[in-house]
């Protein structure tokens, strides 16, 4: 009996693939959006307004569907075809106004710039190497796997716990270069030095720490002697 | 390591217990012959090592100087240098040295009182034995008030009244880092801003402000906060109260019902504020809230000062609570 209602329960969140955005709708999202993105009260937001922008993001990262309107939204495998995904996202932007997908250019950003903006505004939660931390009840995620448009989504919505930046705060040639510089710290250039942490010399330094003890040890047994037997 | 530690005892106890001199036959170590030139070079590297310690307090003290870091790490550097350089040559020129080998016995009172006599015999080579002391006790006495002097820096320490000063007075207006005055329509819900007082120096501790907008119905201000939130605008300073870090997040709830309220985070320690109830501490090792600054709006709407702070800003010190934030 309670393997069926587990069962039961697991079915109940995993995406019904169906024709229209529409349907889509009403088999994943109706829950606690309620109809026509109405929203329902303690368990989600209204969705009138958010436009495609918001609804790309949470569906492409697989933060929606959600179980439990109580827990964090993490990266997910998406159930979704490509189809059925621009399907469901036309459906929510026609609940009315809301900005489109944004459509970054990260070749025309400027890196060096691009990590001063991350350092300012970005790296307090997500660290300088964009590895992700933490924030009081919150986990802010690690930017390995963001796409340009997701990191561009999510600076524009700010999901979940995230403040969101407008195009006063950050410019949209400035966020072209955050997204160069997020790029780049995936696989970053990590010359002149061991790869720890990514972050420069410092914990280089601390390993020669360890060099230096050494050193320190073989100075002693140049200084001092042995009792030869 | 052992003949640097012999030659320490020996340093510290051959002053104190003069033993009477025994003949030839009953000494275990035999006696060495003086060496003034290696004493000398003792008594110069201890002195080296004296000079290069008091000059890491002046240096410290000396804040035009280019470098500073550099020449601070050379005083302190060259100073150890030269005390391990003058311990290096007592243990290798100066300490009567001889090899033995022996079984371990059992121990003995008797062989308590050979080691006391070893270590006073190895001494024997020392002919200014007071001389040297002081010289290594001049040393260390300058290294260790070379490590003291950093903390000088660590703030006042008998007239605190200049932690209590900010620069915000009623009427000074919110600018950006470029210098643009802030208006309440640039202020938009969902994110944060940091703020300085016009005309003033951004150094100063009670410059810097972090500004967040909620909806006025969000609001659970004190009573005594009446009229601080225009339009729902709130000014908090940006200096956590716990160690003095910059807050630099801001968790914003994108839907409320289900998600933490919305607070300012320190990323250091994680204290966390509740920016609706006038920057309680919700989280974290901070002690005190994050003071706030009542804001009104100007006829332009220009966010300006409507006073000061609501306690004072920065980390807590002895007697932070006596008075509140001054002009």
């Amino acid at each position: 009996m309670r393997y069926a209602l587990l069962l039961l329960a697991a079915l109940a969140f995993v995406p019904v693939a169906a024709g229209s955005g529409t349907d889509l709708y009403g088999a994943n999202c109706i829950e606690c959006h309620g109809p026509q993105g109405r929203g329902i009260p303690e368990r989600g937001p209204s969705l009138r307004g958010v436009g495609a922008r918001a609804a790309d993001f949470y569906l492409r990262t697989g933060y929606m569907p959600l179980g439990n309107p109580h827990d964090q939204p993490h990266r997910k495998r998406v159930q979704f075809t490509k189809r059925e995904l621009a399907e469901l996202v036309a459906y929510v932007a026609s609940f009315g106004g809301g900005p489109p997908i944004p459509r970054p250019e990260p070749a025309r950003g400027n890196l060096a710039e691009g990590q001063e903006l991350f350092t300012e505004h970005c790296a307090g939660c997500h660290q300088i190497d964009a590895e992700g931390g933490y924030v009081t009840n919150a986990v802010a995620p690690p930017l390995d796997r963001a796409s340009p448009v997701e990191i561009a989504e999510a600076v524009r919505t700010g999901p979940y716990l995230m403040p969101r930046f407008s195009e006063k705060q950050i410019g949209d040639d400035q966020l072209n270069s955050i997204i160069r510089y997020v790029q780049y710290a995936k696989h970053p250039d990590d010359r002149g030095g061991w790869s720890l942490g990514h972050v420069g010399p410092v914990p280089e330094g601390l390993v020669t720490w360890f060099v230096a003890v050494v050193l320190l040890i073989a100075t002693c047994a140049v200084i001092g002697q042995r009792i030869r037997s | 390591m052992k003949r640097w530690l012999i030659a320490l005892l020996v340093l510290l106890l051959g002053r104190r217990r003069r033993r009477p001199v025994l003949d030839e036959d009953a000494r275990l170590v035999p006696a060495g012959s003086p060496d003034r030139r290696a004493e000398n070079v003792v008594l110069l590297l201890f002195g080296a090592a004296t000079l290069c310690a008091i000059a890491f307090p002046v240096i410290y003290a000396w804040d035009a100087i280019p470098n500073q870091t550099q020449f601070l790490g050379l005083a302190v550097g060259l100073a150890l240098a030269f005390v391990s350089a003058a311990c290096i040559v007592i243990g290798k020129r100066l300490v009567v040295t001889e090899e033995l080998e022996d079984e371990y016995g059992d121990a003995h009172p008797d062989d308590q009182e050979a080691l006391e006599q070893l270590v006073d015999e190895s001494g024997s080579r020392f002919t200014r034995k007071k001389l040297l002391l002081l010289a290594g006790a001049g040393a260390g006495t300058a290294l260790g008030a070379a490590v003291i002097t950093p903390a000088a820096s660590l703030g006042p320490v008998f007239d605190v009244s200049s932690l209590y000063r900010t620069p915000w007075r009623r009427g000074i207006r919110l600018v950006d880092e470029l210098g643009n005055a802030f208006r309440a329509d640039d202020i938009e819900e969902g994110t944060f801003y940091t703020a300085y007082p016009e005309h003033a120096d951004r150094e100063q501790m009670g410059a810097p402000l972090v500004v967040v907008r909620l909806e006025p119905a969000e609001l659970q201000l004190p009573e005594s906060r009446n009229g601080w939130a225009p339009e729902g605008i709130l000014a908090f300073s940006k200096i956590c109260t716990h160690a003095g870090c910059a807050i630099a997040l801001y968790r914003k709830p994108t839907f409320p019902a289900v998600q933490p309220s919305p607070a300012l985070v320190c990323p250091c320690h994680y204290s966390t504020f509740n920016v609706a109830t006038g920057g309680e501490v919700v989280f974290g090792p901070a002690g005190r809230p994050l003071p706030q600054l009542p804001l009104e709006l100007s006829g332009a709407g220009e966010l300006r000062a409507a006073g000061n702070f609501s306690g004072p800003v920065g980390p807590s010190w002895w007697g932070v609570r006596r008075h509140g934030a001054r002009p």
